[in-house]
């Protein structure tokens, strides 16, 4: 009997097609494309938001030892203010988008219509296991398309809740949530899905567009990287140490795809930029971070060892110039200083995602472009500076998801740019109108009339038609008109 | 690198040489691009000839259909982005809440590095070359594989453009299934494919590896649904444009032609007489013999075709047509009327001249029959009647709806062209080719002069209740806080 009910409970292949048909059947009635359902999905969302602030920052604080403020501001607030957001813009994001039509369709009309895939799957991560489920999901419902979430298993806390939550406050006929591991994730994976937005690491990113392939589904996938930050020597220390320090080590200790993940500074900056962090980290954290309640900690205990093993490696364990303290038990690392690792550790060979930051020196700020630009594209890079040319070359020259000057982190904050990376940080981005535009499909619509039927473009073909075929091809009114009383160029006979 | 692991030393080379090329920022200037944009419109001007030729040679179109559809439609590209291209490479400002102030924030359109385009056989020109022309304006490098199965095209291609355009930034590399395969190995920053959804599923295989993004023109079934409420002029009209969009866009052999048309019962036979009255206007009593007919691409194609109208009872649903020619290439302009609809011609896309009617009660009917298939490039309503066109609109999706023609949308800069589920990821044209081979970066700007305390840990109250009111752009809210007046 118990196995029998286990057997039930297991997420399979077949449970995996069975939920698809029955999300099909929901969307083909059309449900989720009224302006009604999604204003009243994103109300409810708010609402399950405000009603359980208490159980998901508990949610948080089990998963990871998030600091209740770094839960409300990094987490809750951001998802009520993509919710807010949504329904003030969704009207206006749903109209129709006129489009100019030119003299080779005269006469037309036409538009851009916005229009929902259909069934769309989130996968999130177990960072910010709030936000990265509902982010993507306020965006797919605004679109219009009914949705089913995976959080990630590796913060079980908040997934269990948010299965919960959401059933209990959206609608279940068109929104669902899938808890598991891999073999459920592989299971949801074999079906046929109208978009897929992942966010993780780029290994199952690869998996993930793989997968789609099959179905010729679109990805978006949100990865990772090493993000970057360059210090000049020309900032304000107090300022750019806290930034960076609130970058690295206020979110999530430093496990955050866009914390700045090492630092390029001069030879001669480094101490100094070395002693500011230091000052500001005992402010940040106290003289014991370990004891600090504001530090998260690291999420389980694979973590835990692959983060030592980076600190551990020969050629790094006597780089350390801060910090350094762990207790396994309660899975802590303190925030971590290393001054000039070799370019072949591990530690820079592979996203750190976790409290311990590289610092790289070079002999004159520029020479860091080289060193970024010889690694993959991050998903941010950050430069500190007061030299408009270093920061108009940094700009021009380094590609990456996004960039900030003289600060880190915060531009995932602001709706009106788009959250994304790019080559080995990923593909496609979100946050407000990018969110409804990544889960909508932009269809072009013209509108011919019957009249005003040119002879031109129909067998059997002639010279003279090609004449005027040219013309209006060239934009040219007058050569157009010309042609058709049989005058112009004689180009082909 | 898998090229030259294979022992093709030359083929690496030539992608070390792009690479090398774009990281010396030379692509990016725009200068540099407009060049090489106003070089391939020289390119088309000076041998429109011998180009029109070699599409004539390859696929059989008139060239007045290959102008028309391919050269006509690149110079217009071509004039379009030389026209636009510093407005389309100018950062963008975007607003920010005061929150944030001081600050700034735009889009920084990049390129995003070295693309590989594979082109299809049907449109040999301008299928290798309108994505071309996204690339350069974006400012990458680029491989153009053109297909094999247009070989005048492909090879007038890697001849003629290294003369016009700059050879270290841009390459043809011809070759079949093989060379694809390897090439489908390298890491690209973006693949553009065009073709069918068979290969689209290994192009993105094969893009996953690299997590290489990737843009799938590919094609489907595009059907015809024919609202019959017209005046009897009208109804000719109407008529015309489906049977120039079957037969006249490389006879049935377009991702965007006609495939399909649904009428209601009661209409079909005018339907039927009114094509092919049309059929003899166009081409006359001898198709065959006709100069404007254009033949089916090669043995493989024509045997495909053939086998389709082979089924005995797809045969008898032959109303007009089905005589075939082997030696030629040649298949007559064929209609049939209600095939089976499981029969092979009605599951799969026909890219061929046979149109097949399918008969409803009435025409409401056509939005569930389109819906249960998948989603077309594009689809075609003729219809009066506006109730039916919203209905059209909101019931089905497709890359594209066109009402009361077929094909104009491909001739739109201001309209994307792409497909949805089946028939394509990513869209082009216009501004949209652009921003396919785009990155749009964020870009944050702020000072160091003054700093917000409360985004810091420690963490207390305080700054819990700053943030909360910050967050809601509650300004006021914050200064009564700051004045110690708000619990």
């Amino acid at each position: 009997m118990e196995d029998e009910m286990k057997k039930m409970e297991r997420f399979d292949s077949d449970s995996a097609a069975s939920l698809l048909k029955e999300l099909r059947g929901t969307f083909a009635s059309g449900k989720t494309k009224s302006y009604e359902w999604r204003v009243q999905q994103l109300k409810n969302m708010i609402k399950m938001i405000d009603d359980n602030e208490r159980a998901i920052m508990e949610a948080l604080q089990q998963d990871l030892a998030k600091p209740r403020f770094e839960s409300f501001v990094s987490e809750i607030s951001l998802t009520k203010a993509a919710c807010n957001h949504a329904l003030k813009e969704l009207k206006h994001w749903m109209k129709p988008e006129k489009a100019k039509t030119a003299i080779t369709t005269f006469p037309s009309s036409a538009e851009i219509v916005s229009e929902p895939f259909g069934i769309v799957l989130i996968i999130s991560a177990w960072n910010y296991p709030f936000l990265l489920s509902l982010d993507p999901v306020v965006g797919a419902i605004a679109a219009g398309n009914s949705v089913v979430l995976k959080p990630s298993e590796i913060s079980p806390a908040t997934s269990s809740l948010l299965a919960k939550l959401l059933e209990d406050y959206l609608d279940s006929s068109a929104v669902r949530v899938v808890e598991g591991a891999v073999a459920e994730t592989t299971a949801l994976l074999e079906q046929k899905w109208d978009k897929i937005l992942y966010t993780g690491n780029g290994k199952v990113g690869r998996i993930v567009m793989a997968a789609a392939a099959k179905h010729l589904t679109p990805v978006i996938l949100e990865l990772g990287g090493k993000s970057p930050v360059v210090v000049d020597s020309n900032v304000n220390l107090k300022v750019s140490a806290r930034r960076i320090a609130a970058g690295k080590w206020g979110c999530n200790n430093g496990q955050a795809c866009i914390a700045p993940d090492y630092i390029i500074t001069t030879k001669a900056y480094a101490p100094t930029l070395i002693d500011g962090l230091k000052n500001i980290l005992e402010e940040f954290f106290g003289k014991d971070p370990l004891e600090s309640k504001d530090l998260s900690r690291i999420v389980n205990s694979n973590h835990f060892s692959r983060l030592a093993k980076l600190l551990d490696e020969d050629k790094v364990s006597g780089k350390i110039v801060h910090g350094g303290q762990r207790d396994e038990t309660r899975l802590m690392i303190a925030p971590t200083i290393l001054l000039d690792v070799p370019e072949d550790s591990l530690i820079m060979n592979e996203e750190i995602f976790g409290p311990l930051l590289p610092i790289i020196t070079v002999d004159k700020v520029e020479d860091s472009f080289d060193i970024i630009k010889s690694r993959s594209k991050p998903l941010a890079a950050y430069l500190f500076t007061s030299s408009k040319k270093l920061e108009k070359e940094f700009v021009e020259n380094i590609s990456a998801g996004g960039m900030l000057i003289n600060d880190t982190v915060v531009h995932l904050t602001n709706p009106s740019l788009p959250f994304g990376g790019v080559g080995e940080s990923g593909i496609g981005s979100y946050h407000g109108k990018f969110s409804f535009d990544a889960f909508s499909h932009k269809k072009a619509v013209l509108y011919r009339s019957l009249y005003g039927d040119a002879p031109v473009r129909y067998p059997p073909y002639t010279p003279g038609k090609l004449r005027i075929l040219r013309a209006i091809l060239d934009g040219s009114i007058i050569g157009a008109i010309l042609a058709l009383i049989g005058f112009g160029k004689k180009k082909l006979e | 690198m898998a090229l030259a692991e294979l022992g093709l030393g030359p083929l690496g080379d030539s992608l070390e040489e792009l690479r090398w090329t774009f990281e010396s920022g030379k692509t990016r200037s725009i200068s540099w691009r407009k060049a090489q944009l106003q070089a391939l419109l020289n390119f088309l001007r000076d041998n429109e000839e011998q180009i029109l030729e070699a599409i004539h040679e390859d696929v059989g179109k008139h060239r007045v259909e290959a102008f028309r559809d391919e050269v006509g439609v690149l110079i217009k590209s071509l004039t379009h982005n030389l026209d636009c291209l510093e407005k389309w490479v100018a950062p963008k400002k975007t607003k920010l809440p005061l929150a944030f102030f001081p600050a700034t924030a735009e889009l920084l359109p990049e390129p995003l590095g070295l693309v590989i385009i594979f082109s299809s056989w049907n449109f040999p020109m301008s299928l290798a070359l309108e994505p071309l022309i996204g690339a350069i304006s974006a400012g990458n490098t680029a491989v153009i594989k053109p297909s094999e199965i247009s070989p005048t095209c492909s090879s007038f291609l890697a001849t003629v453009i290294p003369r016009y355009l700059d050879n270290k930034a841009i390459k043809v590399i011809e070759g079949g299934a093989a060379i694809a395969a390897q090439l489908l190995e390298e890491k690209w920053d973006k693949i553009f494919f065009t073709g069918s959804p068979r290969v689209g599923r290994i192009v993105m295989s094969a893009a996953a590896k690299h997590l290489t993004p990737v843009t799938l023109e590919l094609g489907g079934k595009c059907p015809v649904v024919l609202d019959t409420r017209f005046s009897s002029s009208e109804m000719e009209v109407v008529v015309k444009r489906i049977a120039w969009g079957k037969w006249g866009l490389c006879n049935g052999q377009s991702c965007i032609g006609v495939d399909y048309v649904l009428v209601e019962e009661k209409s079909a036979f005018t339907l039927i007489g009114l094509l092919k009255k049309a059929i003899n206007k166009f081409y006359g009593k001898n198709t065959k013999e006709c100069n404007d007919y254009v033949r089916i691409i090669n043995e493989h194609h024509f045997e495909r075709l053939h086998k389709l109208i082979r089924d005995p009872e797809v045969a008898n649903s032959i109303v007009h047509g089905g005589s075939v020619d082997k030696e030629k290439l040649f298949i007559e302009p064929t209609i049939l009327l209600n095939p089976p609809l499981e029969s092979e011609i009605m599951t799969e896309e026909i890219f061929g001249p046979f149109l097949p009617i399918i008969t409803l009660k009435n025409i409401q009917q056509s939005a569930g029959f389109i819906k249960s298939r998948p989603k077309p490039l594009a689809l075609y309503v003729f219809t009066k009647d506006e109730t039916l066109k919203k209905l059209m609109i909101s019931q089905t999706s497709s890359g594209s709806i066109t009402f009361n023609d077929v094909a104009f949308q491909f001739l739109s800069d201001s309209l994307p062209f792409g497909g949805v589920g089946q028939s394509g990821m990513g869209r082009y044209h216009g501004k949209f080719s652009f921003d396919e081979f785009t990155h749009e970066k964020a870009v944050l700007r702020r000072t160091l002069l003054l700093d917000l305390e409360p985004r810091y840990p420690p963490w207390n109250d305080f700054k819990l209740k700053f943030i909360r009111l910050l967050y809601k752009y509650d300004y006021f809210g914050l200064l009564l806080l700051l004045l110690g007046l708000k619990r």
